[in-house]
């Protein structure tokens, strides 16, 4: 990433987005939206000092919402370029209300407010489509229950959580668990405030509140209006420090995750949403199982699948490593259900087609192996281009060139046309750029001659 | 002690420590080292970074090398072998000399190995940190190697992706020569009959890539022929090409890429392979292409000897092949009855999956079986255990096709030694790293693609051919060639010609020169490894950036 970002023959446009594409190969020109980021680039130097003020606390994206940013923000902590942007939707300043903090503690003077999208014309030769892919919403399938039961995620969601740079800084918390933790951290809160109140009753009257209150149960104080309130406030006190003692007690007994299942085929080679096999996501999983047993010797992992599909250089070999020394236990079969038992702890419902029976079984986390679907506004990007789509949705490109798009000179490379892995999208990236050089070369060559 | 140690108060080493997010201060006390650095000697500036390597990260040191006029850099953070590249470039961006750069790793070999243990890892850093400032203060200005390049490519091997390499280098306008042993390019799929998933004649394939090779006029092919020997290396190889009961031919190229395929098991001794009534994928293919299959019954067996003790791995296209030969034996006769056993159906993407829908649905059989327990090949059946029912199954026969995996070629190992490109324990070659060089050797100016690296469709073989030549164009694009200034050098006052050096270079870059009776470098083949370094018994080899006085600073301040 670093290498493109620092590249004297690249020119990176991040935050852009093509709008309309004229020509024709070896000769087109492309108009570019450079959406404003509020923010100037050449400026900016990446400090942060902006998000560390920045008063709206927002759910992080990057970290598929496990974590929190600001309403400015940096996509994540290595990102290319490092240029922090300001979220218009969610920024006070930006919706009218009176703020600006970020441009006052920004010293690079960066924070723009009157910045406007810009329209960039380009004439480039050939172009590439790499736009990726999306995962897949597993809440769409009912049976798996994803809103429903906070242990059971995603696999990218699961990443975020095994990465050390990640919302629990790689320690495996179960979701369950964060909740109550975040539950508990707002009780604490409120439990501080009632506290300095029922002080203030304490010191009036010397006295602490709980004998305070069962004098006053007894009809001690009656008519006081003033000590009156003490007790109303007590009753409130009460009502929030016992269910706070309730989620400690609960707490005690947190752990990391270490009973772990993988599902796999979620959305994919299901005629409900993708008939297709996602390529990738049986070692993903594999991988995810291997690292976190790495994480916590006694992780067990179970990879539940219909075939469990490791096609490329070393991954049969990685596969059964993971059997043999991470504690990986490969099951044929679909996941028929996914309930939620005791502990908060999601069930999963199988047949075991080995064993001819149905099962059900209890994990501390549920990972769910979503497909790589095509990208957001596929659609649009299609008719932008003026390219044609297959019939999963993805790029269409030629069988004789397989890299080719329906449109001369614009090239696919990657899931845009295809779910692959990183060596394959890798190969393919460089053959995608062979194809265009071979257009600007041939272009350049008209031209000379 | 040779050189001379710059005055301290010359000196203006900055040291840059880096958090790495969590990586590195969640292990140990990054400040503190910080704080330690600065009272290092020679040390005019100490700065701790979030994350070195980002622009922020990068703009610091720039800052540092301007503002404080620093004339050595350490940065303190992970491993050379990523960053190194980024840091020394930052720098000569900042017009101080790369070469003046000095890199501490305080991650892999600290915060990551003692987790733990806060203090001693922060302690191991200052160590680390204090070691590194000390080489610094010896290192010198390199100038980097320049070489020249000849704009021209040997492609061995005329296969899918052989040709598709060539093709796409031909029409960058690189000259291309491409050699194929056998007296006709086109490799497997001469002998294959249709391609996934739309049915196009194989034969049409090659015979149209063919074409449009021969069209060009900077493509030379010698067909029937082999690489005899390469001597030279990246921009400046010379190749000598043997054809068939001919004479010699030597050819100069700039860069090399390896397209030599690989073969399909015969299976000898397993299911009962004959050749006749069992027999393999291709030997069906040829069946069909010559439109001579009159079996009524076939049973295909997937994974014969592949994912097994003997060859553990999973050779990719074999379940595609046989559900596409499966279909088109359907599709010539709706009859005739096609089960596959299989253990796992890879068919992996978006076109493979129909695939296996439509074949189901065109009355393909399929079944699986556990490897503990393979079918069994008897006279006129195929039996074996269903898990499913927990029965044994007869499935009556007349025609077995076994699904064998691809193989590296006999001649694979002989061509790994005569380019000094490393194979994998499977034989096939080893690219530069599986997932972000998989085009690459280790070895500069020399590149792998299609089945040789490792068994590939022919879209997944065209691609790579691709994606070789763009490697390649990367390289080749360019007026010449400019290497890292670290390599050996061979100090001719001293050296005795004893040639102990030359034995243990891994790279072939050393030769003896008789006349003198000394030993010399060729500076763009050596990658700096040092093995001439540590051998040399007159400390006549020295390796720039880390000779005796560098290296002894270094140890010295342990």
């Amino acid at each position: 990433m670093l290498d493109v970002g620092r590249h004297p023959d690249i020119d990176l446009m991040a935050y852009s987005e093509v709008e309309k594409v004229e020509g024709e190969s070896g000769a087109f020109k492309a108009t570019i939206r450079r959406k404003a980021r509020y923010v100037e680039e050449d400026r900016c130097t990446g400090c942060g000092a902006c998000k560390e003020k920045c008063p709206t606390v927002l759910p992080d994206a990057f970290n598929m919402g496990l974590g929190t940013r600001k309403a400015i923000y940096s996509w994540f902590a290595q990102g290319i370029p490092s240029t922090h942007t300001i979220d218009p939707a969610h920024c006070r300043q930006l919706n009218g209300k009176k703020c600006g903090i970020c441009q006052k503690v920004c010293q690079a003077n960066a924070v723009n407010f009157d910045q406007k999208d810009r329209i960039v014309e380009l004439d480039v030769g050939a172009i590439v489509v790499a736009s990726g892919y999306k995962v897949f919403d597993p809440s769409q399938i009912p049976e798996y229950q994803y809103r429903q039961i906070p242990n059971v995620i995603t696999a990218i969601e699961f990443e975020r959580l095994l990465s050390a740079s990640g919302p629990t800084a790689g320690h495996l918390h179960r979701p369950s668990d964060l909740l109550v933790e975040a539950e508990m951290e707002a009780l604490e809160k409120d439990v501080k405030k009632s506290e300095k109140a029922l002080d203030k009753f304490e010191q009036k009257y010397g006295q602490a509140s709980a004998a305070f209150y069962d004098a006053y149960q007894k009809g001690a104080y009656e008519g006081d209006e003033d000590r009156g309130k003490w007790a109303e406030k007590y009753v409130a006190h009460l009502a929030l420090v016992e269910p706070l003692d309730a989620l400690k007690r609960e707490a005690e007994g947190f752990d990391v995750a270490k009973r772990l299942a993988f599902v796999q085929c979620v959305g994919s080679r299901d005629f409900r949403f993708y008939p297709f096999c996602s390529g990738y996501c049986c070692m993903h999983s594999i991988k995810e199982a291997i690292i976190a047993n790495e994480h916590e010797r006694e992780t067990t992992s179970v990879i539940f699948g219909m075939d469990i599909r490791a096609v490329g250089k070393g991954f049969e070999e990685y596969k059964i490593r993971g059997g043999n020394q991470s504690g990986i236990t490969y099951v044929r079969g679909r996941v028929a259900e996914i309930t939620e038992g005791p502990q908060r702890n999601p069930v999963v419902t199988y047949e075991d087609t080995r064993e001819r029976k149905v099962i059900s079984r209890d994990f501390d986390l549920v990972i769910l192996a979503t497909a790589c679907a095509p990208s957001e506004g596929v659609e649009r990007l299609a008719e932008i281009l003026g390219i044609e789509r297959n019939r999963f949705g993805f790029f269409k490109t030629g069988t004789s060139q397989s890299l080719d798009t329906t449109r001369p000179g614009i090239f696919a490379c990657g899931c845009a046309h295809g779910p692959m892995d990183i060596p394959e999208s890798v190969a393919q990236a460089s053959g995608a750029a062979a194809r265009a050089a071979q257009i600007v070369t041939a272009a350049s060559m008209r031209k000379a001659s | 002690m040779r050189g001379k140690k710059p005055q301290a108060d010359e000196l203006r080493i900055g040291v840059f420590i880096c958090d790495c997010g969590s990586n590195i201060a969640g292990h140990l006390d990054c400040s503190s080292v910080t704080e330690y650095a600065s009272t290092l000697p020679g040390v005019a500036y100490a700065k701790e970074n979030l994350y070195t390597c980002s622009e922020a990260g990068i703009g610091e040191i720039q800052k540092g090398i301007k503002e404080q006029k620093l004339n050595r850099v350490v940065v303190a953070s992970c491993s050379p072998r990523t960053h190194q590249p980024l840091f020394q470039n930052s720098c000569a961006a900042a017009e101080l000399n790369p070469y003046l750069f000095e890199m501490v790793n305080i991650r892999d070999q600290c915060s990551w190995v003692h987790m733990e243990e806060r203090e001693d890892a922060t302690q191991k850093a200052k160590d680390l940190v204090r070691m590194g400032v000390s080489k610094a203060a010896f290192l010198e200005p390199q100038q980097d190697i320049e070489a020249s390049l000849i704009p021209r490519v040997l492609v061995i091997g005329g296969g899918v992706a052989g040709l598709s390499a060539a093709g796409s280098l031909a029409a960058m306008g690189l000259d291309v020569v491409l050699v194929e042993k056998e007296v006709e390019a086109g490799g497997l799929l001469r002998r294959i009959n249709r391609l996934a998933p739309h049915g196009e004649k194989a034969s049409e394939r090659v015979l149209e890539m063919l074409l449009s090779i021969k069209a060009r006029p900077n493509a030379t092919l010698y067909l029937g022929s082999r690489v005899e020997d390469v001597s030279g290396y990246i921009g400046n190889f010379e190749i000598t090409i043997r054809p068939e009961g001919g004479e010699a031919v030597r050819e100069k190229v700039g860069c090399i890429v390896v397209a030599t395929g690989a073969v399909p098991l015969k299976p000898e001794g397993l299911y009962r392979y004959d050749g006749t009534r069992v027999v393999t994928q291709m030997e069906l293919e040829e069946r069909l292409a010559a439109g001579a299959l009159e079996a009524q019954r076939v049973v295909m067996i997937q994974c014969v000897g592949a994912r097994s003790p003997e060859r553990e791995y999973c050779s990719r296209i074999c379940c595609q092949t046989a559900v596409k030969n499966a279909r088109f034996i359907k599709e010539q006769n709706p009859e005739a009855h096609v089960h596959i056993l299989y253990r796992d159906m890879q068919m992996y993407g978006t076109e493979n999956e129909q695939m296996l829908c439509d074949a189901r649905g065109e009355g393909v059989r399929f079944d699986v079986f556990s490897p503990d327990q393979p079918p069994v090949v008897q006279e006129g059946k195929v039996e074996f255990y269903q898990p499913l029912t927990g029965e044994m199954v007869g499935i009556p026969c007349d025609l077995v096709v076994l699904s064998t995996p691809l193989v590296p070629r006999d001649d694979a190992q002989a061509l790994s030694q005569l380019l000094r490109v490393p194979v994998d324990q499977n034989g096939f070659f080893l690219e530069a790293h599986a997932k972000l060089r998989p085009l690459d050797f280790a070895t500069d100016g020399i590149f792998v693609c299609g089945s040789a690296r490792y068994p590939a469709n022919v879209q997944e073989a065209v691609s790579q051919g691709l994606g070789a030549s763009s490697r390649i164009a990367t390289i080749l694009f360019k007026d010449k060639l400019i290497t890292s200034a670290i390599v050996a050098e061979i100090d001719p006052e001293t050296c005795v010609g004893c040639m102990g050096c030359m034995e243990m270079c891994p790279y072939e870059a050393i030769t003896y020169l008789p006349e003198k009776n000394i030993c010399e470098v060729n500076t763009v083949l050596c990658k700096g490894c040092g093995c001439c370094a540590a051998t040399c018994p007159s400390q006549s080899a020295t390796l720039r950036g880390f000779k005796p006085e560098q290296l002894m600073a270094q140890i010295r301040a342990v």
